[in-house]
């Protein structure tokens, strides 16, 4: 399979996207930061267009007033890499779910719901995975209170 | 076609076939497995929320804990990343070093992959074959490290001291063994008829569907895709050494058990490369004693473990601790397909499908 041009992938994606996307760039990884409401159009135009099919890492940082979460996005076997972002607010922590575009995302948002709280829109089974369905609060958000020593 | 009441069937957590506290809720038709719901958290210690409360340094000896089957692996994983984020430089010996133990814990774990599904398939004499081999590469762990299973030998910035002088000629008997261990495993096992009865065609896996679900490692090589990040995304000095991603395409148990067994003999290919190339030299880096990484940068590395994609995801605010870390363990992803390869079979075969599935619960539930 061809490389993608991710010059050119970037460029394209924001003529299409506006000011919903902005692009940066750190050491590793392209950088997609989108508006939550484009993740999914962003998201299918990655898997269809560019070929991004493998969805290796999806997690939530907790930066107090809002919510990060992050998907790490492979090609196989291109082997291209990109990462996309959005932010969602503490109030209102939801985002839509990615189960229909790439199925691994089921437990993986389950965890992040179980440990930072956030809750994916169109999630069929939305449950705790690792902690007991009666466990109260999310461990993972910065201001949960740890007993014990 | 007579009609029979839907029943549930607990498998687990208290079960040797479960492999740790796998909880598989087995929903069937009589004989047939119409469902699989899987129950996770049972060896849950929110390692991700412990990890923000330990310096850098502190944290190694947790991610030893996570695949305690293959402890180097997650260990290495760690270490690079924390590396890569701190722009740590590993001296040569060391990389040379962490490339032999990195590869014994993929022996090690594999063979508990082999041996394990043996014993959870009747053939009782495997497990002992498997243990037996792998008590030596514990021995030469416990050489390194001092801990035999749960080695923190790799550390941040190289490992923790030089090899002892009975290293290198009980590494080099190992390996020379390699090939005979993996005509031992084969001559009791494959080709039984009773061993490729229970495992022909049995959880099939597609293609397609191992990347939808982004199932890692020797599961998605046995579904017919030679992808290895070992190759794909070279970490540490992987890209200088010779050796071969053994690739199926049936995608069922047996093929995913044999893929192990061919593994053996390609990780026995490196740590011969490894040996033979060892340097002199230094095997830790001058580092800090306080480890801290720039405000708001961030890291993702992912490693071939045995399970299949290890990945640390870790963010930093500039302190010495982590403000964030996550670990995508490849055995909580792998067993996403449990249900999906079982559907439509019988009970039998989900013993048979979480076996050659390998999950390690200690990584899935962290």
């Amino acid at each position: 399979m061809q490389e993608i041009n991710l010059e050119q992938m970037v460029q394209k994606l924001e003529e299409q996207l506006g000011d919903k996307l902005i692009t940066t760039r750190d050491q590793f990884f392209t950088v997609l930061n989108i508006d939550k409401m484009a993740l999914p159009t962003l998201m299918l135009k990655l898997r269809d267009d560019y070929g991004f099919n493998h969805l290796a890492n999806l997690s939530s940082v907790d930066y107090g007033e809002e919510f990060e979460v992050v998907y790490h996005l492979y090609s196989i076997p291109a082997n291209d890499k990109v990462c996309v972002k959005t932010r969602i607010p503490r109030i209102s922590a939801e985002v839509d779910s990615l189960i229909d575009i790439w199925p691994t995302a089921d437990w993986q948002e389950r965890e992040v719901y179980d440990l930072m709280g956030i809750k994916f829109k169109g999630h069929p089974n939305l449950i705790r995975v690792l902690l007991p369905d009666d466990f109260v609060g999310h461990p993972l958000r910065k201001d949960f209170v740890m007993g014990g020593r | 076609m007579m009609q029979s009441d839907i029943y549930n069937v607990n498998v687990g957590p208290i079960h040797p076939s479960t492999h740790g506290g796998l909880h598989a809720e087995a929903v069937m038709d009589g004989e047939i497995i119409q469902d699989v719901i899987v129950h996770l958290g049972y060896v849950h210690r929110s390692v991700e929320k412990i990890a923000e409360s330990k310096t850098y340094q502190q944290f190694v000896p947790y991610t030893a804990r996570l695949d305690y089957l293959a402890t180097n692996l997650p260990v290495l994983g760690y270490c690079q990343a924390v590396e890569k984020l701190l722009g740590i430089e590993v001296p040569e010996r060391a990389e040379y070093i962490r490339i032999i133990m990195a590869e014994l814990s993929r022996i090690a774990s594999h063979q508990i992959a082999i041996s394990a599904t043996g014993i959870d398939l009747g053939a009782t004499t495997g497990l002992m074959y498997g243990m037996r081999d792998r008590e030596r590469i514990m021995n030469i762990f416990e050489m390194t490290g001092g801990q035999r299973l749960l080695s923190s030998y790799i550390r941040i910035g190289g490992v923790g001291a030089d090899i002892p002088d009975e290293f290198i000629p009980a590494v080099q008997s190992f390996v020379n063994d390699i090939p005979k261990m993996m005509d031992e495993y084969n001559g009791l096992m494959t080709g039984n008829e009773i061993w490729e009865a229970r495992m022909k065609g049995v959880g099939i896996l597609s293609k397609e569907d191992a990347v939808k679900y982004g199932v890692t490692g020797p599961n998605l090589r046995a579904s017919g895709i030679a992808y290895d990040i070992r190759k794909a995304e070279p970490y540490g000095i992987y890209d200088r050494f010779d050796f071969d991603i053994p690739a199926r395409s049936g995608g069922d148990s047996l093929d995913r058990w044999n893929i192990r067994i061919e593994e053996l003999g390609e990780s026995g290919r490196i740590i011969q490369q490894a040996l033979d190339n060892l340097p002199e030299g230094e095997v830790k880096a001058k580092i800090p004693k306080v480890l801290k990484a720039e405000a708001g940068t961030e890291v993702y590395h992912r490693i071939e473990s045995a399970k299949g994609e290890l990945g640390y995801y870790i963010v930093s605010d500039g302190g010495n601790k982590p403000y964030r870390l996550h670990v995508r363990a490849p055995s909580f992803i792998n067993l996403m397909v449990l249900p999906l390869v079982c559907r439509g079979g019988v009970f039998q075969d989900l013993i048979t499908n979480i076996a050659t599935l390998d999950p390690i619960l200690g990584e899935s539930d962290r």
